[in-house]
């Protein structure tokens, strides 16, 4: 419980961090203790897979790509680098929406009656750190490769479209404008030696 | 860590995302904005993988390996537009970016 407390005021000072700081730079270091507490709280709930999943897609890829992003822009473009940070009129309403969703939600779990058995320690299927444990890498890869194939076929088709969006999105140009191109100037070159050509 | 009850995690879960709703909300920069989305899908992930744990099923964590795949999906085409966006109008204010405003 004790560790649990830790975590979570790591989690949301940090979460609070990453909105309300002042350059986008700082917020990515906000979301880099963020997602470091969560792996640690993954693995506190016997999802060592992915806790180290976390680690490595989120602080080792989608970070270091919001940081790219962030050195790409501001590099010498003042507007960037100081970065709008006015809020707009809709702050109050807007807050107060977000605090009424929460005591909401709060008022939900606080009342609820289903599920609220505590966690048991160490997991359903033996120790914690055993090779086929409960969310052990043995245990998710089963499950991944024979129970739920198609969420990972799945998982493929999405990385997939997002790799095309990409290209298509952020090229320089479509991929088919550099052929035509050349087609172009290959036929204005025959064009013009027909020309030459006729005058000789 | 031994027997700390559901709620605990759903109460965390619910603060994380609701700070992510005010990010996305209230900050007008797209990179913010787009980290404030990454938090309520690590919220979302946190749950997911709390009542795996509660319930001993481990399709929680096929789910929220999913949810990964999808958010670095997002999160790349997102900073691709931010990208497109930034080269076309040299503006990050997403309030100032009206080009599809019919």
């Amino acid at each position: 419980m004790i560790g649990f407390l830790f975590l979570a005021v790591v989690l949301i000072a940090s979460a609070v961090w990453v909105v309300t700081a002042k350059k986008p730079v700082y917020s990515v270091v906000g979301l880099l203790a963020h997602f470091a507490a969560l792996a640690a709280m993954y693995i506190s709930l016997s999802a060592e897979f992915l806790g180290v999943v976390q680690i490595i897609v989120y602080s080792g890829a989608i970070l270091v790509l919001f940081v790219f992003v962030i050195a790409l822009l501001s590099s010498g473009v003042d507007p960037f680098s100081v970065g709008p940070n006015r809020l707009p009129k809709a702050a109050v309403p807007a807050g107060l929406l977000v605090l009424g969703s929460l005591a909401l939600t709060a008022y939900g779990v606080f009342h609820a009656t289903a599920a609220a058995a505590p966690l048991r320690p160490g997991g359903p299927g033996g120790r914690a750190g055993d090779a086929n444990a409960f969310g052990s890498v043995a245990d998710f890869g089963k499950a991944l490769f024979t129970v739920h194939l198609l969420p990972f076929e799945i998982t493929a088709l999405v990385l997939m479209v997002a790799v095309i969006g990409v290209i298509l999105l952020a090229g320089e140009k479509p991929p088919s404008a550099g052929t035509a191109e050349r087609a172009a100037k290959v036929r204005r070159e025959m064009r013009e030696a027909i020309v030459r050509a006729g005058d000789e | 860590m031994l027997q700390v009850a559901i709620t605990n995690y759903i109460a965390l879960s619910a603060t994380i995302f609701f700070i992510g709703v005010a990010g996305v909300l209230l900050r007008r920069n797209p990179l913010i904005m787009l980290m404030s989305i990454e938090l309520m899908w690590n919220a979302a992930n946190l749950l997911f993988l709390a009542f795996s744990r509660m319930w001993g099923n481990n399709a929680g964590h096929i789910f929220a390996f999913l949810v990964i795949t999808v958010a670095a999906a997002e999160a790349a085409i997102g900073l691709a537009i931010v990208v497109i966006v930034f080269r076309n109008a040299k503006n990050v204010d997403v309030d100032e970016v009206a080009g599809l405003r019919g």
